[in-house]
Order: structure tokens, then sequence, then C-alpha cells
């Protein structure tokens, strides 16, 4: 199958083979990428985060299903921890978008997360590229707000929006400083919960204390389960869209976004130029000994590595 | 290629509310390495083979307990050919009497696992027949 040819021909299977191929880092991985990328930058990307039970997944398919009655299109890309044990994972997100499974305008992909080294942040980005290519008009990236990774995959997002809920206490604590800081939008959801007040003033002082430069972060109500405030957060994000667009940020986070994924090819080109040419050699364990040995010091053979490197 | 994990979809056609089998096997599945999708109860066989086509799965592993298995899971098997997802496996569970296993199993159902099987035997059937 020419997985390239049958993406831009808007065919499904071939979106997910080449999302698959992206993922278990195929041979032809690159070359798709390479072929499919004139063909990305048009749509409009959503990240979603916010601790496990939030209920973000019920969130994004009442946002699919609304999108999808504005008459756009819908990707989905719902990342799922794998289990550090067995290597293994349960995808679960797509319980929840069960409706929206046979809409021919709706794409959704789960992803584990892996356990790779900052690989996943790299796969994300390359699969919502398949499905921009593919034509959605509207990508949402699913992430659970937990860890460094997670937040690096929502960061190219042109809009993040951090899902909350009542009733967690101190625990909004644990991830103030983590995924807090990367909020366009706030949602507290299941809001006909109690705790609502005082997780909206929390949110609020959090705001408060880390300043605003042009936008302010609002904090939208919902109860996802039952489609209540779905449609103030839709006008949220376009009053968000919106605002990137007019004060040329857009451009600005885009260019950024496109930098650090530059740069991070470069460093991943270079770790596994190392691998080969210097890991992967018997005068580099020689070397590990001389080192155990106090004969010679890191910081010179760095530098030596590096210099025969650049030769 | 070190990045490779069999993908399942774990799923449940029909009417039948009895997921706790399903859950099981996709626990004991999860366990084993694999990467499963699961999505849940009262699923027609449209979705589930629509779903397996967007997830890219190697597997199908359809559970059943409303005694429709002779109709559905051969309904995702014919689909599956359909859509051109002649590789993936297919195998099911449920409370399924022997006489019907070889009409299952003559309708692309790769195997069948009624009540009792270790879950340990569907682990290993899929690794060693998946593609």
């Amino acid at each position: 199958m020419d997985i390239v040819k049958g993406v831009l021909g808007r065919s499904r299977l071939a979106a997910a083979k080449g999302i698959t191929a992206v993922e278990n880092e195929y041979p032809e991985a690159t070359g798709i990428m390479q072929a499919l990328y004139p063909h990305t930058g048009r749509a409009y990307i959503l990240g979603i985060t916010g601790p496990p039970g939030a209920g973000k997944s019920t969130l994004t398919d009442k946002l699919a299903k609304e999108y999808r009655k504005r008459g756009k299109s819908v990707g989905i890309i719902a990342v799922d921890p794998t289990s550090p044990y067995s290597g293994g994972a349960i995808l679960g997100d797509r319980i929840r978008m069960m409706d929206i499974a046979m809409d021919e305008g709706v794409f959704i992909r789960s992803m584990a997360t892996r356990g790779s080294l900052g690989g996943l942040s790299q796969k994300t980005a390359d699969a919502v590229k398949v499905l921009d290519a593919f034509g959605c008009d509207i990508i949402i990236i699913e992430t659970v707000g937990v860890g460094q990774s997670e937040v690096d995959i929502v960061k190219t997002a042109d809009t993040t929006m951090v899902v909350l809920v009542p009733g967690l206490g101190d625990d909004i604590q644990a991830i103030k400083a983590g995924i807090l800081e990367i909020g366009d939008l706030f949602t507290i959801n299941k809001a006909d919960r109690e705790g609502v007040e005082k997780l909206h003033i929390e949110i609020e002082m959090m705001l408060e204390l880390s300043g605003s430069k042009g936008w302010r972060p609002p904090i939208n109500r919902t109860v996802a389960s039952e489609s209540e405030g779905v449609l103030e957060v839709i006008d949220s994000i376009e009053a968000h869209a919106k605002y990137l667009k007019e004060s040329n940020e857009l451009k600005a986070r885009r260019a950024e976004s496109i930098k650090t994924e530059l740069l991070a090819m470069i460093a991943e080109r270079i770790r596994r130029h190392i691998n080969k040419t210097v890991t992967e050699t018997r005068d580099f364990e020689k070397t590990i000994v001389r080192l155990q040995q106090r004969e010679i010091d890191p910081y010179s053979i760095a530098d030596d590595i590096l210099d025969k490197i650049l030769k | 290629m070190a990045e490779k994990r069999i993908r399942v979809l774990v799923a449940k056609p029909g009417l039948d509310g009895h997921d706790r089998g399903a859950k099981v096997v996709a626990r004991a599945l999860r366990d084993a390495g694999f990467e499963v999708i699961y999505t849940g109860i009262r699923l027609t066989p449209e979705q589930i083979v629509e779903t397996a086509l967007q997830e890219d799965v190697n597997v199908v592993a359809l559970s059943l307990l409303s005694g429709a298995h002779n109709t559905l899971f051969p309904e995702v098997t014919k689909l599956l050919k359909a859509k051109g997802l002649n590789d993936v496996l297919v195998v099911g569970g449920g409370v399924i009497p022997d006489a019907d296993i070889p009409g299952l199993k003559e309708a692309g159902i790769a195997d069948i696992y009624t009540p009792g099987t270790p879950t340990s035997k569907i682990i290993e059937f899929i690794k060693g027949n998946v593609k």
C-alpha cells in the first residue's frame, strides 16, 4: 500500500498504517513523514490534559460532536500510560467516544506512552501530522497530565486546555507545578459536585500569581457527561484561537514548536550516531575500564570523543 | 523496530452487559505486554471493525455472553475482510457451546475460549499466531 498517497487521498486505512509506521519506528516512517510534511500545518491543534478521571475523554467526545455539527472533521490522539512493569497498556479512552466511532468525519487513535525516553512527544507530533495531512480540521491530543513528556506533547498544541475536577483537595498542589502553567484554558468538569467554588478560586489565585501576558486563561465549568457547558468551552477555544491569530502569537508559537521539534530531531540523530560510532565500540569499553581505574578523567575524554566525532 | 508491540482490540459485540470476563482478559493481555484497546459494551460489528481499522490492531478479541455469537462473530470477520483488514487475528470467548465452535472457526475465528480457560492459553495463542 502507498501510505502517502492513501493519506492524502483520505484513506482511513492508510492514515492508521501511517501512524503505526511512526509509532513502531518502521524504516519507511521517515520517508512517509518527509512526503507528508508539505501537506501539514493546516489543522488547528487542541491539547487536553488533566489528572486521571477528570473527564477528558468524555469532554473530548462532546467537543468532537459539536465540531462535527459545525462541519469540521476531527482527529483525536488519545495517549494513555504504558505499565512500567509489563510494557503493556490498557487504552480505554475510546469507551467514552463510541458514539462518534462510526462518524466518517472523526478519526480516533489511541497511543501508549511505551516508556520511551522522550520519544513519545516526537511520535505524537508525527501522528498529529499524519492526521493533519489526512485532512482533519481540528486535532485533539488528549493526555494524562502526570509527567513531563505529556506536558511536552500538549505543548505542540495551538491551544492547551487543562481539565480539573472538584474534590481532589490538595491534589491540585501536586499537579500545580507541572501542568497548570501550560493551560490556555481551564475547565472544571463535574461541576455539579461539591467544591467547585473552592477549585475555581484556587485556579484564579494561581493565575493571579503567574500574571498574564495579553491572554487571561478563562475558567469554564462543565458537566461533560450531560453536555453542559460544552458550547462555552468551544467559545473559549475559538476566542483563544482568535487571540493567537490577531496577536500574531500563533505564528510565534508554531515557530517555537517547529524549532523545539527540529532540535529534538537533531539531538536524537546525534544520540543514535554516538551509539553507533562510540558506545558500541571496543575502545569505549576499554575507556570505561581506564576511567574506573582513574587513569584518565571523563572530562577530557568527553572532549576528545567530541573532537573525533566532529572531524 | 524495537518499539513494536502487539495491539489487541478487546470488544463486546451485541447486547449483553457482562464485561467482567472481557476486563479480566484485557488486564491479562496488558500484563503480558500487549497494548489493549478496550471499548466497553454493546458494540455493533461495524463499530468494532472501524475501531480495529483506526487503531491498526493485530488482534481482535471478541467477548459475548448473550448467545448471539453465531451471528455476530462471523459478521465481524466478514466486515474485517470487506475493509481490507486481512492480517487481523480474530479470537472469541464467552459461553459458547462446543457444537458451535467448528462453525465459528470456519467463519474465521481463529480460536474460541469457553469459561474456565486460563488467560495464559489466550496469550500463548496470540503470541504464536499473530501476523
